[in-house]
């Protein structure tokens, strides 16, 4: 989670606000949340198109209406990058989605994508006051639809300020980099990109399937990150095409903000696991979304045709890949996770959809062995019934096997997706740089400035694995205090000195 | 979106194989003996994963060597000089580790694979290591970059399965009598599995350090999807970041044959839906 200090505290700075929506609080309390019409289940299983349809303008000014634009506006400190919530809301209420748009523009680079994969539900809207004695305003499907509008109706992007001559690196396209860039190339600076892959986004288009998250909206959100000034450079591989002490001595580049996520893939090291059939959820996710492959052949990347999957891990990257399998034809799918429901990390809305469309879940379930047949194809995962016992290190209850509960899942396709690490490229080439024991670069969570002068970090290099809206937060927090930086504002020694005090503890 | 690679030279080296010089200035400049690139010939194509077989930093361009096999590497090699590829990335993967050697070194080259073999054994000549390579095809027309291994090699010995040209049958019988007859300090093997396979048992017995370089199913090489791990003396490894290099007797290469199969023994899945149906 981003650090709270750099949440935008609700109304500081600004006059006492005048409520906009001409409605009293009674009127706003009698009108209900309004559902967002979407796909049927039966339909969208067959098919790549985006799930929900999002709201029509009589279904977002109605909602709208329901915010009591209370003076208080917890939802703002509920933002990671502290949206104007009440009064982005507001003016959706008075049909005036430019400025709604502007409003958005003011805070996040990126509205489509968030108001689509934001866990809203322990955001903005979990803290949101009509959340107490009924529903929360849906402020994530709101977003959506303003996002949507600006697309279909450009407003102007808020002018940037005049070039300051500093130059900053952002390595990754992720939604952490696309953030930072946005925020760094509307004070001014020439901001470069780097991206890895030979088209950027990161996780939104390698990672998020196209049925959640369109690519076309990821490829516009980026052409606006693009128009503020930032450039993007492809096939551009940190710690091989190039390294970050080279992009500061060699290159010219004042400043570098690391976000290139989390990208291993982490297996389970069963027996079987190299058989035909097994794949990272990272390899089958990203053949089908960045690779197109769910259209081959009219595209060159062939994927798997499954008949039974098996799913391992209860993540959001789970319920991706078990709705991919379904919507590549396969039969039967299911999610195999060690838990019980109540610890399954995925957002309840995608465990949801998942389930609509008919995902088994095969809870308190451990895979322990694939099996293959002669020509070394996956046949059947080897699983054992869990019960759940004390709590541990993280809080969750423990999971023990039930003797004597052996089993086989019958299956020909087994996605892994139980987490990821971050990749060593940059931890191998950059010498100064200080990462703790799970390959994560140690920061200063303040300043997010690492041991290495001008290098800062974030997003899921620094966390994990974490959100697509943490991600964002670090990004704009990163910009915030690179901007110091490079005004000359920050005590780099003092930081860098605090990171190693913390490594030698 | 990308900056787009010219294709500077073409030419045929046997039927079915082509060499592109193509224009890669930075890559060119940065790459060591032993890396790759991937490569995306343009919008559509499948990422694929090509040694860089020689470079030419001030030119600016590095050569790579491809057999038309699939839909990808076969736009690859229909582009004509002049036209362009609109993605490569690298140079990837960990170079070669040439200190070792301190001796004779024997290089082995199965088809294809001595294209990969050409810049190890071009780096190992360049240090003053004795060189003995023993090139390998179905028939003698096959074999490629001759010249180029005839140049930088104390002695040269072809292996071709029809008997057109020298030894008739594999290279590691080939080399099996190398190392019998001559004090051989390393061997580095590339080709098909099975022949760095044969290879890594020929030298197994006498302890020899014994090279291979895998080609496995690889997406974005740099670590990301995990289609390239191996099994390397027990641990999963991944070739993109931790290879391609390894050491042949620590290689389960009958786990690495039947992952490459993937694609030829499960079904692929085909798109019912109708063209103009499909997002941009």
């Amino acid at each position: 989670m981003p650090d709270n200090n750099d949440r935008v505290p609700p109304g500081e700075g600004k006059p006492r606000r005048e409520k906009l929506i001409p409605l009293s609080p009674k009127e706003r309390m009698a009108i209900e949340r309004q559902d967002m019409p979407e796909q049927e289940a039966e339909e969208r299983r067959g098919n790549f198109s985006e799930v929900p349809f999002g709201y029509d303008d009589d279904l977002a000014q109605l909602e709208a209406k329901r915010c009591l634009e209370c003076p208080s506006a917890p939802c703002i400190a509920g933002c990671p990058v502290g949206i104007d919530i009440p009064r982005f809301v507001a003016h959706v209420a008075l049909a005036d989605y430019a400025e709604a748009a502007r409003t958005l523009k003011e805070a996040s680079s990126l509205a489509a994508i968030c108001g689509r994969v934001c866990p809203q539900e322990e955001q903005c809207e979990a803290v949101c006051v009509r959340g107490k004695t009924g529903e929360p305003v849906a402020i994530g499907r709101l977003e959506r639809f303003v996002a949507d509008w600006e697309r279909e109706h450009p407003v102007d992007d808020p002018e940037p300020l005049p070039p300051t001559g500093k130059k900053v690196a952002i390595i990754g396209s992720g939604p952490s980099g696309l953030t930072a860039a946005g925020d760094l190339a509307r004070k001014g600076h020439k901001v470069v990109i780097h991206e890895a892959l030979h088209e950027p986004g990161g996780v939104l288009m390698y990672g998020i399937p196209e049925f959640r998250l369109p690519k076309s909206i990821v490829r516009s959100e980026i052409e606006a990150v693009k128009r503020l000034g930032a450039d993007v450079e492809v096939n551009a591989v940190a710690g091989r095409l190039f390294t970050i002490p080279e992009l500061l001595e060699e290159e010219g580049f004042d400043a570098v903000y690391i976000a290139t996520g989390a990208g291993l893939p982490v297996f389970l090291n069963l027996p079987g696991e190299n058989l035909i059939g097994v794949f990272s959820a990272n390899e089958y996710l990203t053949r089908a979304n960045l690779m197109s492959a769910w259209t081959y052949p009219y595209t060159d990347t062939p994927i798997i045709q499954s008949d039974r999957v098996a799913v391992i891990g209860a993540g959001n990257t789970a319920m991706d890949a078990a709705r991919t399998a379904l919507r590549l034809g396969a039969d039967h799918v299911a999610i195999v996770y060690r838990r019980s429901r109540a610890e399954m990390p995925a957002r309840i809305e995608e465990i949801e959809h998942a389930e609509q469309e008919g995902v088994e879940m095969r809870l308190l379930t451990n895979p322990i062995e694939y099996l293959g047949d002669e020509d070394g194809r996956l046949v059947g995962l080897r699983c054992v019934r869990m019960e759940l016992g004390e709590p541990d290190s993280s809080g969750r209850r423990r999971p023990i096997p039930i003797e004597g509960s052996e089993h086989v899942y019958e299956c020909d396709t087994a996605i892994v997706a139980v987490g990821t690490r971050p990749n060593p490229l940059i931890q191998s080439t950059t010498p100064d740089l200080l990462f703790d024991k799970w390959g994560r670069v140690m920061i200063d969570p303040e300043t997010r400035h690492t041991a290495s002068e001008g290098v800062f970090a974030g997003g899921d290099i620094v966390s994990g694995a974490a959100t697509v809206i943490a991600a964002m937060g670090d990004g704009k927090s990163a910009a915030r205090h690179i901007h110091a930086y490079l005004e000359g504002e920050l005590d780099t020694a003092a930081i860098i000195q605090s990171i190693r005090d913390r490594t030698e503890e | 979106m990308s900056h787009m690679h010219e294709i500077k030279a073409k030419s045929m080296l046997a039927d079915g194989i082509v060499r592109l010089d193509v224009e890669c200035p930075k890559i060119a400049r940065k790459r060591k003996a032993g890396q790759f690139v991937i490569v995306r010939a343009a919008e559509g194509a499948e990422r694929i994963p090509l040694t860089i077989c020689d470079a030419d930093a001030e030119a600016g361009t590095i050569a790579l060597i491809i057999q038309a096999v699939g839909s990808s590497s076969k736009r690859l090699c229909d582009l004509d000089e002049g036209e362009s590829i609109s993605d490569i990335a690298g140079p990837l993967g960990l170079p070669t580790r040439l200190d070792e050697v301190d001796g004779l070194c024997v290089c082995v080259g199965g088809g294809l694979g001595t294209a990969p073999l050409y810049p190890i054994a071009q780096a190992l000549h360049e240090q003053g290591v004795e060189l003995v390579s023993i090139l390998g095809a179905r028939s003698s027309e096959l074999i490629i970059l001759r010249d180029e291994f005839e140049a930088i090699s104390d002695q040269l010995l072809i292996a071709t399965d029809d008997g057109s040209e020298g030894h008739k049958g594999f290279v590691s019988e080939v080399l099996a009598q190398v190392i019998e007859e001559r004090e051989t300090a390393a061997c580095v093997a590339i080709g098909p599995v099975l022949m760095m396979k044969a290879c890594a048992e020929v030298t197994r017995p006498s302890g020899i350090p014994t090279i291979v370089s895998l080609n496995p199913i690889m997406v974005d090489g740099t670590g990301m999807c995990g289609g390239c791990r191996v099994s390397v003396g027990g641990d999963t490894k991944f070739a993109c970041v931790d290879g391609p290099e390894f050491d042949g007797h620590e290689v389960d290469f009958d786990g690495l044959a039947q992952r490459l199969r993937t694609y030829q023994v499960a079904s692929k899945h085909e798109c019912r839906l109708p063209r103009e149906q499909l997002p941009h």
